[in-house]
């Protein structure tokens, strides 16, 4: 075991954040500033008098605000840990009483403050009228509430918990606030409305009525009729989990074990699913198997049947979301095959086990933590999903379009989109927990520290086959797919006058050059470039929490871990509209005010997104062998250290799959996206749901393929940024392979 | 010296200067019509006052569903267009405000008794009547009659051929379960609704979405207001619109200001502008077939003839209540949506 009390009697971390807690209360303005987060205007406008721009210690000094005088106390106590060694147990006392006192304070005057005076009656009734107001907090809070937070959490690991691991100790106090933070609070604040009756209070018999409800659970279909929702979305999702698993494994398959020739072009193909706009695949879909598609016409012409509306309903969402969600169990996919350990599967066929024994027997279980997440993504993504219900549903009812309707339809049932949101999250849940099972508590260890100098057996002749085929298959729908959607975008008017032109470009993207320089004349330029900031700003966010949760979560043990994990997965497991109404229902008032920012919509994407991230980072750390971190730290290394050093690299294809995916999503997430925009933050998304609304399907299209190109472009540069993994392996055909 | 001070004069001037500019007239205008409708809106009233606009574009029910989650610190000023219901409905949950505007004189009777049954926390800026529009194509393909009315559409050969939006979900296809409750009767009407369900091929979402299909030869004939499907036809689609010879509803989009608008006299600004000629000829530049509601403002020549459609006189101040969109709906769902098709 390490040397826990270090000698030196100041921890520079614990310096560091001292030092942050002063600086957040005396220097840095204490409110939001209305400009923006990253408008620095503030410091030559009145700062530090102006009211609104003043740190905490200004308005205090100005006989203002002064309900935040309390939170100097904490900062002061904390000032007598600095004289102390990490052994005494005052020393964790102090941290833990500080951070505890200042980050509780710091919670309570905020939220029982608000724009309207107290926000609790009890409150007026015990105090009086307050007679003054706040608005959200800024920097200064932010920071000191950070301040507060790591004091805390160094306080605990100064008591032992974690072995004294204060990077890991503060990781976790720093994920589970974020989460409660941005995923707990609005979640719960939106479920709350299931219980809320027209009147304003809460009532149990509210939220049966609504669950109880025939639409929801009818079973109509086994007698020919119709079924509820939550049937059609639990059936839909379970096929599209299945399909999506046994495609990425095939795609997986070829590229990691076959002598295929065009395994980049295989890859590229099967990432250019996940990079399409919604809409796009269905209005493709549409136009190819329609009643007026091609495809449908041809056969009904060959046949002499007249064409039906075959596709509307549940097989058209099938296809469209296994062609959109098999990328995904592909990224995941991949990295696990790719993971598995050759000396494992060299030392099966040395004893004598034919290719497809080792397959069976030895590669596909090792894959299993891939296939359960693979399969987990897919079932949630089919859920959750929007976009395609919504073009190719017809009377197919499912959860999520159900919400988007109980919200902004007709009906205006805040209610009851609460509780199909509840019922939509039981069923994620329930796959979740059932992954876990199945899983159970085995051992998928592949990488370990000693030399796999090993070679990927190539795959049985008689799966060999079947994969290929429906590789190849595959393959060409999704070529024939994007064809339709290139072609869409250059004609005049899709179906209809098919005269070529580049006219939807030039409406879209066109600049002028001038002496001032270059004019984004076209109309599509502000959205554009909004959602590349945007996309830009969350995708390295939401790859750090991801890749730290998930390290947490595999590497370390403490109390609560289930709970923590299952938090981290929520966000991702509810429908975007449910996410977007909560986001503004829960921070369109103090004490955290981010609507119509492009901050709210960063923050949207990070915990929408992170689970993706936390999942390949589990898939692909549950490979690494522990030894490895223990040699790490075995050699003085801190945990920190070993993660950066030891786990990081391995970790290429996990950090790629979060990179990759977070980017995109940010780019193509429509359904959270529309009740977040604004507008100074128009997304590209929500700007070509309003064309298509209009007719104007050639630009929509044309904006569409255009944000394809632009995304394919990042994540190859993404993919060169990152490099790939180099485990010393030796490759198919003897030479070392180079990056 | 002297240079020294007047590089200081300058610099506070340029100060001053940012700051007024900073401190400029601005407007947060929530939209619910089409796209470039909204964009033409926004810059228009950029031109004409000088103050800046901030839109956002959305359909009805999500900018209803923002206002009122934003509630409690609103965000927005000004909600110009969509529907009138959602309108109404914030209207009675009291999320935006009275307003009187001296342009009411201008303005057609419906406009007026819009902000009325409202205590004038709205007002109708444009209107348009429900009708439907069939695919030429598609008809003839099928061999169909072309239908004129709205009991042609019951015609067992129509069966699978029509498509409308699902009244819970779109207020396009409440106000035409409304309208046929005002028209025949509230039995002879649910009685048509029933009739019209056999023929149903799919109810969907959004309330435009049957003739969009249309247009692009998915389905035959969708139940839609009559400008929607006067733009699949100017669109270059193959759509005939018709108004049903029974006489027909109509909507009556509306504009509303937000309780508790930040900038409450800008928004009055943009709500007098709106009412003016100048502002609703605005719509002949773009692709929207609605009457406008300025007596002296210009109709689209593309734009259903409204002196040749019989309208219905259509009760918004009972059938824009809550209670009776509820008790109409679950009804609906009840009699309607669950028989067998």
């Amino acid at each position: 075991m390490r040397n826990v009390s270090s000698e030196t009697t100041a921890h520079p971390a614990l310096i560091f954040w001292i030092v942050a807690g002063w600086v957040g209360f005396c220097l840095l303005p204490w409110y939001g500033v209305e400009d923006g987060f990253f408008s620095f205007e503030w410091l030559v406008d009145g700062y530090p008098f102006d009211e609104d721009y003043a740190p905490a210690a200004f308005l205090i000094g100005q006989g203002e605000k002064l309900w935040l005088t309390p939170l100097l106390i904490p900062l002061i106590i904390s000032l007598f840990a600095l004289g102390r060694k990490k052994s005494d147990p005052l020393y964790a006392k102090i941290l833990i009483a500080s951070g505890a006192l200042g980050f509780g304070w710091l919670i309570a005057q905020g939220f029982g403050i608000g724009i309207r005076g107290y926000n609790y009656e009890w409150l007026t009734a015990l105090f009086g009228d307050l007679g003054d107001r706040q608005f959200g907090m800024g920097y200064g809070a932010l920071l000191l509430a950070s301040a507060y937070l790591f004091l805390f959490t160094q306080g605990i690991a100064a008591r032992g918990a974690i072995n004294g691991d204060v990077f890991v100790v503060s990781a976790i106090g720093g994920v589970i606030v974020i989460v409660t933070v941005f995923v707990f609070f609005p979640i719960a604040k939106m479920l709350l409305a299931a219980f809320i009756t027209e009147e304003g209070g809460y009532s149990a018999s509210v939220f049966a009525s609504k669950f109880f409800d025939d639409r929801l659970w009818g079973l109509g279909c086994l007698s020919g009729g119709r079924c509820g929702a939550a049937w059609n979305s639990l059936f839909l999702a379970i096929t599209v989990g299945i399909l999506t698993t046994v495609l990425g494994l095939v795609f997986a398959l070829v590229v990691t074990r076959s002598g295929f020739r065009y395994k980049r072009a295989l890859r590229a193909l099967t990432v250019l699913p996940i990079i399409t706009p919604p809409f796009v695949i269905g209005l493709a879909l549409i136009l190819l198997f329609g009643l007026s598609g091609s495809v449908t016409q041809f056969f009904a012409d060959l046949f002499g049947v007249q064409p039906t509306r075959w596709l509307y309903g549940m097989p058209g969402v099938l296809i469209a979301q296994t062609l959109a969600f098999t990328p995904i169990a592909f990224l995941v996919l991949i990295g696990v095959v790719e993971g598995v350990s050759p000396s494992m599967e060299e030392a099966a066929q040395t004893l004598r086990a034919n290719r497809w024994q080792t397959f069976r027997t030895v590669s596909l279980p090792l894959m299993r933590p891939g296939l359960a997440n693979a399969f987990l993504l897919g079932f949630i993504e089919s859920m959750a999903d929007f976009g395609n219900p919504l073009v190719l549903g017809g009377n197919f009812d499912v959860l999520s379009t159900e919400i988007f309707f109980a919200i902004v339809g007709a009906q205006y049932d805040q209610g009851r989109a609460a509780v199909l949101a509840m019922v939509l999250l039981f069923f994620t849940l329930s796959a979740f927990y059932a992954q876990r099972m199945w899983l159970g508590k085995k051992s998928y260890t592949t990488v370990s520290g000693k030399g796999d100098a090993g070679v990927h057996p190539l795959m049985p002749n008689g799966l060999a086959i079947p994969v290929f085929i429906a590789a190849i298959t595959w393959g060409l729908f999704t070529v024939v797919v994007y064809g339709m959607i290139l072609y869409g975008s250059v004609v005049e008017l899709w179906g209809v006058n098919n005269t070529l032109t580049f006219k939807h470009y030039v409406t879209a993207f066109s600049v002028r050059f001038e002496e001032t320089g270059i004019r984004w004349t076209g109309a599509a330029w502000d959205s554009f470039w909004t959602t590349i900031y945007i996309a830009a700003a969350a995708a390295p966010l939401t790859a750090i929490v991801g890749l730290i949760t998930a390290y947490l979560l595999t590497r370390q043990s403490f109390a609560g871990k289930n709970a923590f994990e299952f938090g981290t997965m929520l966000s991702f497991a509810i429908p975007g509209t449910v996410i977007g109404v909560s986001y503004i229902l829960a921070f369109n008032v103090p004490p955290i005010e981010i609507t119509g920012t492009g901050i709210i919509l960063i923050v949207s994407f990070i915990f929408r997104n992170m689970p993706v991230g936390v999942r390949a980072g589990i898939a692909s750390m549950s490979q690494l062998d522990k030894s490895l971190d223990e040699s790490s730290l075995t050699l003085g290394a801190n945990s920190w250290q070993t993660f950066r050093r030891v786990i990081l690299p391995l970790l290429k294809p996990a950090i790629l799959a979060a990179l990759v995916y977070s980017f995109v999503r940010a780019m193509t997430a429509i359904s959270a996206v529309i009740f977040l925009v604004s507008a100074e933050y128009d997304m590209a998304t929500s700007y070509i749901i309003g064309r298509v609304e209009n007719n104007d399907y050639g630009l929509a299209i044309a904006y569409s393929t255009t944000l394809i190109f632009v995304m394919l472009a990042a994540v190859g540069l993404l993919q060169l940024l990152v490099g790939r993994t180099q485990i010393g392996r030796r490759t198919q055909f003897g030479a070392k392979e180079q990056t | 010296m002297k240079r020294l001070s007047t590089l200081a004069l300058t610099s506070i001037v340029a100060l001053t200067a940012g700051v007024s500019a900073a401190q400029a007239d601005k407007l947060t205008l929530y939209c619910s019509a089409q796209e470039d409708w909204c964009q033409l809106m926004a810059r228009s009233f950029e031109d004409a006052t000088g103050i800046d606009v901030n839109m956002t574009r959305k359909s009805s029910g999500e900018t209803f569903a923002q206002i009122k989650a934003e509630s409690s610190n609103p965000r927005g000023d000004v909600w110009w267009g969509g529907t009138g219901d959602p309108h109404l409905q914030a209207a009675e949950e009291n999320l935006t405000m009275a307003y009187v505007s001296p342009m009411r004189d201008q303005l057609h009777d419906w406009a007026i008794s819009q902000a009325t049954s409202a205590g004038d926390k709205t007002i109708g800026i444009y209107s348009g009547a429900l009708g439907y529009g069939y695919n030429t194509e598609l008809l003839a393909a099928n061999n169909l009659p072309e239908p004129s009315c709205w009991k042609d559409l019951l015609k067992p050969e129509y069966k699978g051929h029509v498509q409308m939006a699902n009244p819970n979900s779109s207020g396009t296809a409440y106000t035409t379960l409304a309208s046929m409750v005002q028209l025949f009767g509230e039995d002879e009407g649910f009685e048509f609704m029933k009739g019209l369900h056999a023929n149903i091929n799919q109810y969907t979402k959004s309330g435009s979405a049957p003739i969009r299909a249309a247009g692009r030869g998915e389905n035959t004939i969708g139940i839609v207001f009559m400008h929607d499907a006067v733009k699949q036809a100017v669109s270059g689609f193959p759509v005939k619109v018709v108004a049903p010879c029974e006489g027909t509803g109509y909507e009556i989009g509306s504009m509303s200001i937000i309780d508790g608008a930040r900038n409450e006299d800008e928004a009055k600004k943009f709500y007098d502008w709106a009412l003016s000629t100048d502002a609703q000829n605005l719509a002949l530049e773009v692709n929207a077939f609605q009457v406008p509601s300025n007596k002296g403002a210009d109709t689209s020549p593309s734009a259903p003839d409204m002196s040749t459609i019989t309208l219905i006189d259509y009760d918004f101040k009972t059938y824009g209540s809550s209670a009776e969109r509820k008790r109409l709906l679950q009804k609906w769902d009840e009699d309607v949506s669950t028989l067998p098709q």
